[in-house]
């Protein structure tokens, strides 16, 4: 059997993970907004600075961070489980959930002394949120072909461009932005850099992107000769591609990739349940908690992979495609049940949830790498390529 | 350590010549005594019993090679069973396998309809009025089902045949075949996905081995994604340690590796042309399992439709709860 195969060995949530998992239900129970299904059915794209604080004060924002710089400093197994609930329930986690899940370990492993002690701490308190600074207009799935650049100045750096695609970037204070520092894009991996770019300097202009549901998850932000201080830099100059390939490891694990539907799947479900005709679509119910139960258990096969320190791109992108086509399964019987009989009207909460996830539906399989991208890393990953 | 050891026994006694040969009916009991006389059978029985007590985890790695190997004997049904019935209810010697459906007709006389592996066995189990009862098949009147070498059959007995094992678990023996299949499909999946993997390396078409194609590589890739979950759904299915598996983890497991298994074998046949169809090549002895196992004991829709009713009948709030619950 392949050894890609043979390295999503099977694995157990440790009981202290469990155990955790009953105070993070009492915390939603006390302090998740008293939100509709179609609002919280936008959940980790939702950005809800006052949620994210609440979160913060309870310690967990920043939680795989050391305690030395006011993480909680729980492991990875701990994290799935704080993720899992939160997104099951469709928590507005979105302010906090790039600096948690990537800008942070990303700061944390390649970050000087000064850069951790600067930001992770306003981190961990929900004070500061990131974005991502990957995809531009020429540079989408050719991430390496990147054309903003920055260029050494007397004190700094002098950075111009654009990046695009940047969740929530219009409410972000940073964003970590992939940038060429020497050569051009014909060099591809070489001479790449990544930057923390403050989005209040002056050059920097952030302008939202409404999408066809009507929100603006989405920025896109200019950079017109904006002067960064020298400390602007994250990790080392040109190893740029090395450490966006750690962050989109980060970025690809996490059970996000199974949960972007399950919002809808509960209202469906609650629907059924208060007499819609069940009995019609019971064989697709017992689909989706088949796949679901199995789904989680991979994801936790990344995730104890995560927690012996190891970094499983392959794995991740094969949990990630296989996940995100569950996570588009759902809107698509669900649109089909909600019109199986013209006689039997829906309400009209459960089919505004239901058109935005549809609506929303084909980004899963955009975002953090595309279906022929993560496929390609896969038939690579079997010694294909 | 025990899958190791049936693999080395597998490997000489077991070759896709001995199982051509079985399934156009030859005698099986060459095989069976070697695996017999090996101690097998006794795997999961307890040690105060002879048994080798092995933990389910280890269980799953001998049944995933049956898969794997396409062993045409009811091998796990008849480690299985040691487990299903209580300690001191003896067993005949010999191999069992699970009748997934035992009717008594109108005549009194016994019904066991498509049994798996029924041309190999010695024994079937199978529910009877809420019990598990015992069945020679030398005493049944086999009835192929006129599938190409297939080694299930339908078994007709007179009522008296049934002896009735005391004590077992009955509710358990239909998601266990289950389960025992999804084990199977598990190790079938993999062979056939080593089998795609070979061929797609080896052969050239345009001056290249046809892998290098990415076409072919994103197929590849959709049946990595499709063994590893049904592998995951089997294996969790298993679980580890003593415990019997509950009905839950035996259902997700069948109904994964069951979808799972018409999916693989398209793309393998796809991949491997028009030479993968003949009776030549070893695919066909791997892919005309996965459509019979996906059947047996319940096919993807039948344990979908049972979770669902339960996922809707489930006092769970969340569906991430309930799927939680499942294994």
């Amino acid at each position: 059997m392949s050894a890609l195969l043979d390295s999503l060995r099977i694995a157990d949530l440790p009981p202290h993970a469990e155990a955790f998992r009953a105070e993070v239900k009492a915390f939603l129970a006390e302090h998740l907004p008293p939100l509709p299904p179609h609002v919280r059915a936008r959940s980790w794209l939702a950005f809800d600075a006052e949620f994210s604080r609440r979160l913060a004060q309870r310690g967990w924002v920043g939680v795989t961070l050391p305690r030395r710089y006011g993480g909680a400093e729980l492991d990875a197994f701990s994290r799935f489980v704080l993720v899992e609930e939160l997104l099951a329930v469709g928590a507005p986690v979105g302010a906090h959930w790039i600096a948690d899940r990537q800008s942070g370990p990303l700061i944390l492993t390649f970050g000087s002394e000064a850069q951790k002690a600067h930001y992770l701490p306003r981190i961990c308190r929900g004070e500061i949120f990131f974005g991502i600074g990957m995809s531009e207009p020429n540079a989408g799935s050719d991430l390496a072909a990147v054309g903003s650049r920055a260029e050494r100045t007397e004190n700094g750096w002098r950075l111009n461009g654009r990046k695009l695609w940047t969740t929530n970037g219009h409410e972000c204070d940073y964003a970590i932005a992939l940038v060429r520092t020497s050569g051009s894009a014909a060099d591809r991996h070489a001479g790449l850099s990544q930057f923390i770019v403050d989005l209040r300097l002056p050059g920097v202009t952030v302008r939202p992107i409404v999408d066809l549901t009507g929100d603006a998850h989405f920025a896109e932000m200019f950079f017109d000769d904006v002067q960064l201080a020298e400390d602007a830099l994250i990790g080392e100059e040109g190893q740029g591609w090395q450490q966006v390939t750690a962050e989109l490891a980060f970025e690809r694990s996490g059970p996000e990739r199974i949960y972007s539907s399950i919002v809808l799947l509960d209202a469906w479900l609650a629907w059924l349940r208060a007499g819609g005709d069940a009995e019609r679509h019971l064989e697709t119910l017992g689909r989706f908690a088949s796949q679901l139960a199995t789904l989680r258990q991979m994801s936790i096969a990344v995730t104890a992979r995560l927690a012996a320190s190891e970094s499983p791109v392959v794995e991740a992108a094969l949990v990630k495609d296989i996940g995100t086509e569950f996570e588009q399964a759902i809107p698509a019987a669900v649109e089909a049940a909600l019109g199986a009989d013209p006689a039997q009207p829906v309400d009209d909460e459960l089919l505004r949830t239901a058109a935005f996830v549809s609506h929303m539906a084909p980004t899963y399989s955009l975002r953090g790498g595309t279906r022929e991208i993560l496929r390609g890393m896969i038939a690579r990953g079997l010694g294909l390529r | 350590m025990f899958a190791d050891a049936i693999a080395t026994l597998l490997s000489r006694h077991c070759t896709p010549a001995v199982v051509r040969a079985i399934e156009a009916g030859a005698s099986p009991r060459p095989l069976a005594a070697a695996i017999a006389e090996a101690g097998f059978h006794e795997l999961l029985a307890p040690e105060a019993q002879g048994g080798a007590a092995a933990p389910w985890d280890e269980f799953f790695d001998v049944v995933r090679l049956c898969g794997a190997r396409a062993v045409p004997l009811p091998l796990p049904q008849t480690l299985a069973a040691r487990a299903l019935v209580p300690p001191g209810q003896a067993l005949p010697e010999g191999l069992l396998t699970f009748s997934p459906h035992l009717v008594r007709a109108a005549d009194g006389a016994l019904h066991a309809a498509h049994v798996p592996f029924a041309r190999t066995a010695d024994h079937v189990l199978g529910v009877l009025d809420d019990g598990i009862v015992l069945l020679p098949v030398a005493g049944a009147r086999m009835q192929p089902s006129g599938v190409h070498r297939s080694l299930a059959a339908s078994l007709q007995w007179p009522g008296a045949a049934a002896q009735v094992l005391a004590g077992a678990d009955a509710a358990l023996l239909g998601p266990l075949g289950a389960l025992l299949h999804a084990g199977l499909l598990a190790g079938a999946l993999e062979r056939v996905f080593e089998l795609t993997m070979a061929h797609a390396n080896d052969r050239v078409q345009f001056g290249k081995p046809i892998g290098k194609f990415q076409a072919v590589q994103h197929q590849l890739a959709v049946m990595a994604e499709q063994v590893a979950m049904a592998r995951t759904a089997a294996q969790r299915g298993f679980g580890r340690g003593h415990t019997l598996p509950s009905w839950a983890a035996c259902a997700v497991a069948k109904a994964r590796t069951s979808e799972a298994a018409q999916t693989i074998a398209s793309i393998a046949h796809a991949v491997h042309g028009a030479m993968g169809i003949t009776e030549e090549h070893d695919l066909q002895l791997h892919t005309r399992r996965l459509h019979e196992w996906r059947i047996a004991h319940g096919s993807e829709s039948y344990w979908h439709r049972e979770l669902g009713r339960r996922f809707l009948d489930s006092p769970l709030p969340l569906a991430a709860d309930f799927a939680r619950s499942l294994c």
